[in-house]
């Protein structure tokens, strides 16, 4: 009896160390990402590369500033398709929580969420890039705006619903219509983490590469232009990647170690912020 | 008018339980109502554009694929060739790599993250559990193009030097490990997509055991279980939880393009040999879809987005069913 109670403390033993060991092989590939792309990338960030423009090919030196503006420009039109729909549904949501056509929507939202980046750039390539006849910043910021549509959908719905019910009852008890109380009693509530969530959204979107590789094209020189191709931290980063020079294969590590660091300064925050509640 | 307020209060319309002596107020609560019923309609009309856009797309991707649906029929997924020069298009390459890396994968990737899951649930003290998950969950964090440079400068490297001379040395035998090392590869973009997936299939997994009552746990101690014991009880229960996230998983996993196309090799081609460089269907689009000069190139090329689209929504779909229908066993309210 005693050795069958041994071999279970053992068994119990082992199952623990497989369980803790699966976590470390999580982390390990985390850190060696991490320190890669630190240690290959650092030597090549300076002033200049955020504020000059790329070489010609072969040509030490150089920077990225036209796709640093690139990806902004398209995140802020990512944002204006995006966030309205995706702020406004998220209320809907929060606001009917049990109807029928609330859950489907809630559903889709999630299914939507699971659609590959690369169908949404095949989609705003259909519907822009063609009846356009060209490549543009309209089309990669149309694109990105479809995969920040769910992501805000949810955390509105979910910053919606952590203000407390109190708030709600005490609003419509005072005689606030209903309409007023969430636009003026819970929206501004739950704004710190909405906008969080906002802010995840667009860090999801501007890590994306495969939507803009056939809509916003990318672009080696200074534009501005909606109506015409734009370069964006992403692309520039696969070209380069590319490439047999061994500067631009360091630019790309550099650009990826910046993309990283406001990718994961945001997702940290959200976390920070949302934690609190 | 007591019973009618009883009755409004029934159905939780607390705004509408306003006395109805208050006749002085009658005019402002019309128009309180029309401003709910705008507001209303208002939200739920960008809830219906989700609706739209999801239909919209399908219908676009159809659309623009008649070219190539006509020619080729369902021929298109059983073909194996994929010609632009003779214009003789066929998907089943592009069908196998993406299955057969994404099912790699996940094989890999299902036991560390249940693993990991229950490392979380049952092992770990409170103030350690947070920090640990959130490490794990920055994973799907970093961008597709990041694991991407990482998987062609670092891993496929490493692969090529280290890991594919000794599995081909001492595995050699086994069908999967057959070939010359190249290092770009089905296992490199299968390795890659293992870490691309843990996080969403452990943070599922792990929702799903917290949703499981304690009762259970301390009723397994109660009976003089060990700890493991009580966690394949908890696992039991846990069971299609964990199928759900399953396929969310190996949706993620098919759909996932730039750090697959840098790493698989670009070849389409069937071995089942880890070693061979492959081909997916996200990757072909990525990379030829600017190159495609005609008409019937390019609508091969959304044809293949089409069947994309298809197989995530059905997974997806799937993988949501699976998951709610579990945590509304165990939550209370739980929604869809």
């Amino acid at each position: 009896m005693t050795g069958y109670y041994r071999w279970r403390k053992i068994k119990n033993g082992i199952m623990f160390s497989l369980c803790l060991l699966s976590v470390l092989a999580a982390l390990v590939p985390l850190f060696i990402i991490l320190f890669y792309t630190i240690s290959q990338g650092i030597s090549s960030i300076n002033w200049d590369f955020f504020t000059k423009m790329p070489k010609p090919a072969g040509e030490a030196g150089g920077g990225m500033a036209n796709a640093l503006v690139g990806s902004a420009i398209l995140l802020g039109l990512g944002s204006v398709v995006g966030l309205p729909v995706g702020i406004l549904s998220g209320i809907y949501l929060s606001e009917n929580k049990k109807s029928l056509f609330a859950g489907s929507v809630r559903f889709l939202a999630e299914v939507l969420n699971g659609i590959p980046s690369i169908v949404v750039g095949v989609f705003a390539y259909i519907v822009i890039v063609i009846p356009m006849h060209r490549f543009s910043a309209l089309a990669g910021g149309f694109a990105l705006g479809i995969l920040m549509m769910p992501v805000v959908t949810r955390t509105t719905e979910e910053m919606m619903n952590l203000v407390p019910n109190s708030y709600r009852e005490a609003a419509l008890g005072l005689g606030i219509s209903r309409w007023k109380t969430t636009l003026f009693i819970i929206l501004p509530t739950a704004l710190k983490g909405i906008i969080t969530g906002v802010l995840l959204s667009i860090a999801r979107a501007a890590g994306e590469t495969a939507p803009l590789l056939f809509t916003a094209l990318g672009n080696r020189f200074w534009s501005t232009q909606l109506d015409q191709p734009i370069a964006s931290l992403t692309v520039f980063i696969y070209d380069y990647s590319k490439s047999p020079f061994d500067d631009w294969i360091r630019q790309a590590w550099a650009a990826a170690l910046v993309l990283i660091l406001i990718i994961l300064f945001i997702n940290v925050t959200f976390r920070l912020v949302t934690r609190k509640r | 008018m007591p019973n009618e307020q009883n009755s409004n209060q029934q159905q939780g319309n607390i705004d509408d339980s306003v006395s109805a002596a208050d006749t002085v107020l009658l005019k402002s609560k019309i128009g309180r109502n029309l401003g709910d019923f705008v507001f209303n309609n208002i939200t739920r009309l960008f809830a219906f554009l989700l609706f739209v856009l999801v239909v919209l797309m399908g219908y676009m991707m159809y659309r623009q694929s008649i070219p190539a649906i006509e020619k080729f029929g369902w021929k298109f997924i059983i073909n194996t060739d994929w010609d632009p020069v003779l214009e003789n298009f066929g998907a089943l390459p592009f069908i196998f790599g993406t299955i057969y890396s994404s099912i790699i994968a996940l094989i890999i990737a299902l036991p560390l993250s249940v693993g990991i899951a229950v490392f979380l649930t049952e092992f770990t003290p409170k103030w350690l559990e947070g920090p640990l998950s959130m490490l794990v969950e920055l994973l799907a964090a970093i961008p597709s193009i990041v694991y991407g440079l990482f998987g062609m400068f670092v891993m496929a490297p490493w692969l090529r030097q280290v890991v594919e001379p000794v599995l081909g040395d001492h595995l050699g035998f086994i069908f999967l490990f057959q070939g010359p090392p190249y290092g770009l590869g089905m296992l490199a973009a299968a390795l890659i997509l293992t870490v691309m997936i843990l996080p969403i299939i452990t943070s599922i997994s792990r929702d799903v055991l917290k949703s499981i009552p304690n009762s259970q746990r301390e009723a397994s101690y109660a009976l003089g279980a060990t700890k493991w014991e009580t966690i394949k009880i908890i696992l039991e229960g846990g069971k299609s939880g964990i199928l759900g996230a399953t396929l969310l998983g190996l949706g993620r996993a098919i759909g996932e393009t730039m750090a697959v196309t840098m790493v698989i090799g670009n070849n389409p081609q069937i071995s089942a040999s880890l070693f061979e460089p492959g081909y997916t269907m996200a990757s072909v689009i990525a990379n030829e879809f600017t190159e495609a000069t005609s008409n019937l190139y390019l609508s091969s090329l959304i044809e293949i987005a089409l069947l994309l689209f298809i197989l995530t929504i059905v997974l997806n779909s799937l993988a949501r069913l699976v998951v709610w229908s579990v945590t509304k066993k165990y939550v209370k309210g739980a929604t869809l």
